[in-house]
């Protein structure tokens, strides 16, 4: 479990982050989701170690990390790079190397996570002679090739065409599925929802939520509910505690301001005829999203 | 988290880290074809200069002189010329105006004459000849100096154009690969893993062992060259300043990495690193010009021989001169090593607070204090 405590830096007199805390789960994977310049690319550096905080920790497992515990994880910097004339496995194998593999384990490693990405037939070429998307997808085994632990990835789906997303999105999901924590930020809130089991946004420098999917549907967004009858269904204008966001004849939707005032439409539908649909739409993250940054 | 299959992660040392930056560092320059070509130039224009050295000493060829009568005997004696005999003075002159000869020495029809004869030149007054045939006085040197001055001309320069190619090359290229490194952001990866310091040790290691290599085969090559053209007389002068030359330039070079390193560090783009790193050129391409004027003013040379930047070059210049005490080479060591240490330590902070910062280039008082 990896914690991030009362996390604050400041660059000269501008605050990047005040009081960041939040928790990645052992097997959770987390969307860390915030605008440009809302502190994720300084949060996730300072996990790394890269930069240090003014104030504040970050725990594994509750004991502080140590700069030999962050060869366990794997980092994916904001904006890529490898050298770009060195061929990409030995580049690979130097990384691994880096973090403490044996030459005999950090060549393995490389041979199958190549593979697995798909870009086994260029392992002998330069890194500027890869497309865009391999270079992305050789970005990504440098993050893992050294079998990290703990993974921090920023913005790991940006430049990725769809069949890369997918095939990085199961290779990240099977990590977390060995019980590794998993932290990635991105942009595609859309790929956010689908992969993630927690969430932690953040906004000029405060996280402003934070937790699991579920809760932060439940906190936040008030619930929106359809309905479809057989019949004409005009009458929901006057009923009271509800605002109607849309109508067309036989369907509604609507804002309830409680349970029971939707309950009332659904039994008053139910009395005049058949009620095809009713249902509580969950907001979508791109609606927590803005509310909770607003 | 416990899973069995995975390796064990055991945390590179220090050391270890060092070793990985610079052998990776070492493979890079290897493999690049610029570092190959320069290189070869360089080995190419020490070993040619040895070889046109050596071609030039072996062609001093005597002075044709024609010579007519009695003078002879006065012209044999000084064993310094190639005679041509001539019937007659008119003769003689002909040759020297047709160029046969560069001077006629015939009798001279002055009776009052103290030695007798008369030199014939086409336009000026031929300094070899006359100088020859003259009567000097007795000569005593009380400090002969060691060396021919021009031959002393010859290796100052020599030193100092390969301090100059070696220390700027390779510093471009340390340069160059900090910014690479900034640049494409893989920065975050190695400093993930390995100190700052490990980093920059690394590099500075890797770069100055390519360096040494490049120095120390340029020395041999010349040694070689010395040799087996048969100028084992100049070797034997020449040798113990190419030695300590080897010696100095290792410090002097980790020194010139360390601040190149650094001022390329403040900067994150190639375009900008030329700019960032002229301070160090200037300070590099000091010792050079300095060593082309000042090469038979023992005062500046000695001052030069323990500022560090100019001692790999002063120092084994004073030394093939015998200008230098014994002591003196192992103190200005000792002086280059301590500065050395001190521009590592300054350089290392620079490097580590301006690595991250990317964009517009971070000024050198932010560089240290942050």
């Amino acid at each position: 479990m990896l914690d991030i405590r009362g996390v604050t830096k400041s660059y000269g007199t501008r605050q990047v982050l005040s009081d960041v805390s939040f928790t990645v789960g052992d097997g959770r994977m987390t969307g860390f989701v915030g605008a440009n310049g809302a502190g994720k690319t300084t949060t996730m550096r300072i996990i790394l170690g890269v930069l240090s905080p003014d104030s504040g920790t970050v725990l594994i497992d509750g004991v502080p990390v140590t700069a030999s515990d962050r060869r366990r994880f794997g980092y994916m910097p904001e904006e890529r790079g490898l050298y770009p004339k060195m061929k990409v496995a030995e580049q690979l194998v130097y990384l691994a190397r880096l973090h403490g593999l044996s030459p005999a384990s950090a060549r393995r490693n490389t041979t199958n996570l190549l593979e697995q990405l798909g870009l086994g037939e260029r392992a002998g070429d330069t890194v500027e002679s890869l497309s865009l998307g391999n270079q992305q997808r050789a970005q990504i085994a440098a993050a893992l090739v050294h079998d990290p632990e703990f993974l921090v990835l920023d913005e790991p789906f940006s430049g990725l065409d769809p069949l890369a997303v997918e095939v990085v999105m199961s290779v990240l999901a099977g990590y977390a599925a060995q019980g590794a924590p998993v932290l990635f930020s991105s942009h595609q809130l859309d790929i956010v929802e689908r992969l993630c089991n927690d969430l932690v946004i953040i906004a000029e420098g405060e996280i402003r939520a934070n937790g699991s999917g579920e809760a932060l549907r439940d906190q936040h967004g008030r619930p929106r509910y359809e309905i479809r009858t057989a019949g004409n269904i005009s009458w929901i204008r006057s009923q009271p505690g509800i605002t109607v966001v849309d109508f067309d004849g036989d369907y509604a939707e609507f804002d309830a301001e409680t349970d029971a005032a939707s309950q009332a439409v659904l039994q008053h539908a139910i009395t005049l005829g058949a009620v095809h649909t009713f249902s509580q739409q969950r907001p979508s993250l791109a609606t927590i999203f803005k509310e909770v940054i607003a | 988290m416990s899973n069995a299959t995975r390796p064990l992660h055991t945390a590179p040392t220090f050391a270890q880290g060092v070793w990985l930056v610079s052998n990776r560092e070492i493979a890079a320059r290897l493999r690049s074809k610029s570092f190959l070509i320069a290189t070869g130039i360089l080995l190419f224009i020490s070993m040619g200069s040895v070889i046109v050295g050596s071609i030039m000493s072996q062609n001093t060829s005597l002075t044709k002189v024609a010579v007519v009568g009695t003078a002879i005997s006065v012209v044999e004696q000084t064993q310094a010329f190639d005679i041509v005999e001539a019937s007659s003075a008119e003769d003689a002159e002909a040759l020297v105006r047709d160029g046969t000869v560069d001077a006629a020495v015939v009798p001279s029809t002055n009776p009052a004459s103290l030695l007798g004869i008369t030199v014939i030149a086409l336009d000026s007054a031929p300094g070899e000849v006359l100088g020859a045939l003259s009567v000097n006085p007795e000569l005593a040197i009380l400090e002969p100096a060691e060396q021919d001055g021009f031959l002393a001309y010859l290796v100052a320069i020599g030193f100092g154009i390969i301090f100059l190619m070696s220390a700027t090359t390779f510093g471009a290229t340390i340069a160059q690969s900090v910014v690479e490194e900034k640049q494409t952001r893989i920065v975050e990866i190695l400093l993930s893993t390995i100190s700052v310091r490990a980093l920059l040790a690394g590099k500075v290691l890797g770069n100055s062992l390519m360096a040494f290599a490049q120095i120390v085969s340029i020395g041999l090559l010349v040694s070689i060259g010395l040799a087996v053209t048969g100028q084992r007389v100049l070797l034997a002068d020449v040798g113990p300043a190419i030695v300590w030359f080897a010696v100095f330039f290792a410090f002097g070079f980790v020194l010139l990495a360390a601040l190149y390193a650094a001022t390329a560090s403040m900067v994150s783009r190639q375009e900008d690193v030329g700019s960032a790193t002229s301070p160090v050129l200037f300070l590099v391409m000091i010792p050079y010009f300095m060593v082309v004027f000042f090469n038979d003013n023992p005062l500046v040379l000695a001052i030069m021989s323990y500022v560090p930047f100019s001692a790999p070059v002063g120092m084994p210049v004073r030394i093939f001169l015998g200008q230098a005490e014994w002591w003196e080479p192992v103190l200005s060591l000792v002086v280059l090593a301590l500065s050395t240490m001190v521009v590592i330590l300054i350089g290392s902070r620079i490097y580590s607070n301006a690595l991250l910062r990317m964009g517009s280039r971070v000024s050198l008082r932010e560089a240290l204090h942050k």
